[in-house]
């Protein structure tokens, strides 16, 4: 099995309580391989969310299947096989620690999903040294600063060991520091732990080192394609509400004036190259 | 509007075994008419100050002028004080809770006993200044607007009390860039048109580096540097090694300054970037 998450035709439909309905998103078809790191952008209200909630089955699509890991999130028996496959992390860092000790807060998943102790001790010690938290396994959550708690956050899902992590907004809420360590984090359990890794975020810089962007609008997908296909179409993704990162901003703006002869640049040590070559 | 800390120290949970110190001796003048940018990590202190800033806080010790008033001096009210500065906190949406949008926005100024009629121009004028428009939108819910929206309405809020200091605490958090862009330009038409004194916290160097006049960085409750935006994203090292960064074109200046000397690297903005490169293009063409 190669594939980690399907969204086949989907429609999500919220109904209010006096009966009036908001179509969230519709038409949503992709594929998401194992492995892959996907950004996921677009402005507020164009149904990033609803997304991410399906993929782990808070929400169910009212029309169109989502699968992951193989299961269908519509099958009520398997909830609990997709989230411990797609674990979530939130925006806010203070909305999802639930325990008094940083430790106890990481065991909270595995706890709850009946494993061993001894297992579930080893894990806990295992997630913490991978996001770099060991040495405040003792410490009390609310001392931690945004960045360590969302570490925090992400160790208690790898605890459940998830094929898959969906992350919604994890960096909104926090300094550059902060930013830094979790985009780290984030790339290192892709890369060294080979964990699908769905990212989205407002930030244009934190998606240039993704496998693929999907960018929404309104509730559908407006765009696909390599990060440098996409956040290089500058005047595009300005019409959706969207920036891009300010290199790619500065490239773009000089090849209008034919100081340079591309503008598919996205980090500094491109554009240093491109002006140094 | 002058602004003038002087030795400020703010110790949490003072004579307690959970002690500890948020500020210590800050000392700063902010101009009338500044747009100051606040930056600095979680827990460098900037929450801290601004609250003091309206008095939501008092000084273990030191003392804050506004105007030449001490502000927590006996016999200043602080009711004044907090009309003359305003606050938007984090996620100010969060505190919209009246049924309509005009009755939110009155709330504030609803208190300060003013007369009616000066009420509703009040919230007329601040709808119309984030950028609502007010027939449109005074009798809609604030729940039922957007993200963006309620933000706006928030803000409003504070504006219609008439403060000649209005303080931002991250007010572009979570917002998409279009929305942060315009909540910006709000801001900065505001710090013009009506001169009002801004104090605005961000995450965002990019940001700070498009709007502020000065820069104040704070660094485990001091002050490490209060200067032009030229003068503090120069010190690009020091400015990581205390857990915040530099514009992304700062960063390429300073690379490219590695292979032709003469180029500036106290550059913050895309268009002063593109200038610099225009002269390191021609001086290499000449060469």
């Amino acid at each position: 099995m190669k594939t980690m998450i399907e969204f086949k035709d989907v429609k999500y439909i919220y109904k209010k309580h006096e009966g009036e309905e908001t179509t969230a998103i519709e038409n949503i078809s992709f594929t998401i391989e194992k492995g892959e790191f996907i950004g996921i952008i677009g402005h507020n209200g164009s149904g990033k969310s609803t997304l991410s909630k399906l993929i782990n089955g808070i929400l169910h699509p009212t029309h169109g299947d989502v699968i992951v890991a193989g299961f269908n999130t519509k099958d009520h028996s398997k909830i609990w096989d997709i989230r411990q496959n797609a674990g979530m992390v939130f925006q806010n860092p203070d909305n999802q620690l639930v325990a008094t000790m940083v430790e106890e807060d990481v065991a909270f998943g595995p706890e709850n999903l009946g494993i061993d102790p001894k297992e579930i001790r080893k894990r806990v010690d295992e997630a913490l040294e991978t996001v770099e938290m060991g040495a405040y396994k003792n410490k009390k959550p609310h001392m931690l600063s945004g960045g360590q708690k969302q570490r925090i956050a992400i160790a208690g899902i790898l605890a459940m060991k998830p094929k898959c992590i969906i992350l919604d907004e994890p960096t909104a809420m926090l300094d550059p520091s902060g930013r830094k360590e979790v985009m780290d984090t984030i790339k290192k359990l892709n890369r060294e732990e080979g964990i699908t890794i769905v990212h989205i975020t407002h930030y244009m810089d934190e998606i240039v080192e993704a496998d693929r962007v999907i960018v929404m609008d309104n509730g559908r997908i407006a765009m696909k394609g390599k990060p440098f296909e996409i956040l290089t179409q500058v005047e595009k993704l300005k019409s959706l509400r969207l920036d891009v990162p300010q290199i790619t901003e500065l490239a773009f703006q000089l090849k209008n004036e034919h100081l340079i002869d591309d503008d598919k640049i996205l980090t500094v040590n491109e554009m240093v190259k491109k002006l140094c070559q | 509007m002058s602004i003038e800390i002087t030795k400020l120290s703010h110790i949490y949970s003072q004579n307690t075994p959970f002690e500890s110190s948020a500020l210590c001796e800050v000392s700063a003048v902010i101009e009338k008419g500044d747009f100051i940018g606040l930056i600095g990590h979680t827990g460098s202190g900037k929450s801290t100050l601004i609250q003091h800033l309206n008095v939501l806080l008092k000084p273990t010790s030191g003392s804050i002028l506004i105007d030449g008033v001490d502000i927590n001096a006996k016999g200043t009210k602080v009711r004044d004080i907090r009309q003359k500065v305003g606050l938007v906190f984090q996620y100010p949406e969060h505190q919209l809770f009246e049924e309509t949008v005009a009755k939110d926005v009155a709330y504030g100024p609803g208190n300060l006993g003013l007369p009616e009629n000066e009420i509703v121009q009040r919230v007329k004028d601040a709808v119309n200044m984030v950028g609502l428009d007010y027939e449109k939108i005074k009798d809609k819910s604030p729940f039922e607007l957007s993200g963006g929206q309620m933000r706006r309405v928030a803000i409003a809020g504070v504006l219609a009390m008439s403060p000649d200091i209005l303080i931002l605490d991250e007010p572009t958090a979570g917002l998409d860039p279009k929305g942060r862009d315009d909540i910006l330009k709000v801001i900065k038409e505001l710090h013009k048109e009506n001169n009002i004194t801004v104090i605005l916290v961000s995450h965002s160097m990019e940001d700070i580096a498009k709007h502020v006049n000065k820069i104040m960085v704070m660094y485990n409750g001091k002050i490490e540097f209060y200067d032009t935006p030229e003068k503090v994203f120069a010190q690009a090292d020091r400015l990581e090694e205390i857990g915040l960064g530099v514009p992304q074109v700062t960063y390429l200046m300073k690379e490219l300054k590695k292979t032709d000397p003469l180029v500036r690297d106290d550059i913050y903005t895309i268009d002063q970037a593109k200038a610099e490169i225009i002269n390191m293009l021609r001086r290499r063409k000449n060469a």
